[in-house]
């Protein structure tokens, strides 16, 4: 049993599916953020999920996917300011690696942007 | 040629009686061949699966499903192979997971009622086994038995 369940938590949806899990949290955050099955969470939790797996911020409040294989999958939320700066951490470190490797220099490069401003207008 | 190659068989809820049928088949077969297997599991699939092979037989080596996932996410461990057996949702999200955190080559064994519709789910990359086995397991059995290794 993860130390999860061993925490003051609250269950949003229980016994859902994964897909409107992932839905609940993108409709219910303030901010959303994606991260790869795996991702450690409260020292020993190891987020399941189908990639993109999306963990939500409402205030101080952390929401994700817990999923349990005989009774399917629960959004839950609990309040932790330390684990909320890490999943932004988390994403300020994709997005360095992203610029690093060309990732949105790629888009800008993109043969089919408008070449001028009148390109632009035409279409 | 397989001699002490890792093969994985991760069971999900023990609901649906043909899995563990499968789950010993499996591992006997595969243990022939020359596999090295483990079997994860929950605490009840575990259970099940000790009771009915009493001497460890069929089944040597057993772990709890989520301390795997954390070994396999720390890098403690790993394997070549990996079935994966669902007949639900939650299976289907585990099997995900695998999917993502693993080397190992991946099946995606899917059973029970719903078996079809679950097997179209399933978009990420994996070999996947279809049948609409619930009790009788040959239908499974006859699939995984066409599988080359």
């Amino acid at each position: 049993m993860s130390c999860i369940e061993q925490m003051k938590y609250k269950l949003y949806l229980e016994r859902t599916s994964f897909k409107d899990a992932r839905e609940y949290i993108e409709k219910n955050s303030e901010e959303v953020y994606y991260v790869d099955p795996g991702y450690k969470i409260f020292k020993d939790y190891y987020i399941i999920g189908v990639p993109p797996v999306a963990m939500g911020v409402r205030g101080t409040e952390m929401l994700f996917t817990y999923v349990k294989p005989c009774h399917g999958t629960f959004v839950m939320g609990i309040d932790s300011e330390e684990e909320i700066a890490r999943l932004r951490e988390n994403e300020k470190e994709k997005i360095k690696k992203s610029l690093k490797s060309g990732g949105l220099k790629g888009k800008a490069d993109s043969g089919s942007a408008p070449a001028s401003f009148s390109e632009m207008y035409k279409k | 040629m397989s001699e002490g190659k890792k093969a994985l068989l991760v069971m999900g809820c023990p609901e649906v009686p043909v899995q563990m049928s499968m789950v010993i088949y499996l591992t006997h077969k595969l243990k022939k061949s020359g596999w090295d297997v483990t079997v994860a599991g929950t605490d009840a699939a575990v259970k099940l699966l000790k009771v009915a092979d009493p001497e460890s037989y069929y089944v040597q080596k057993t772990v709890d499903l989520d301390e795997l996932i954390g070994n396999i996410v720390e890098k403690k461990v790993d394997f070549d192979v990996c079935f994966a057996f669902m007949h639900s949702d939650a299976g289907m999200t585990y099997g995900a997971t695998f999917s993502a955190i693993s080397r190992a080559r991946l099946f995606a064994v899917v059973f029970g009622k719903n078996a079809e519709a679950l097997g179209e789910s399933i978009d990420y990359p994996a070999e996947k086994i279809v049948a609409k086995a619930t009790h009788n397991p040959n239908p499974l059995k006859n699939k995984i038995d066409k599988v080359a290794l």
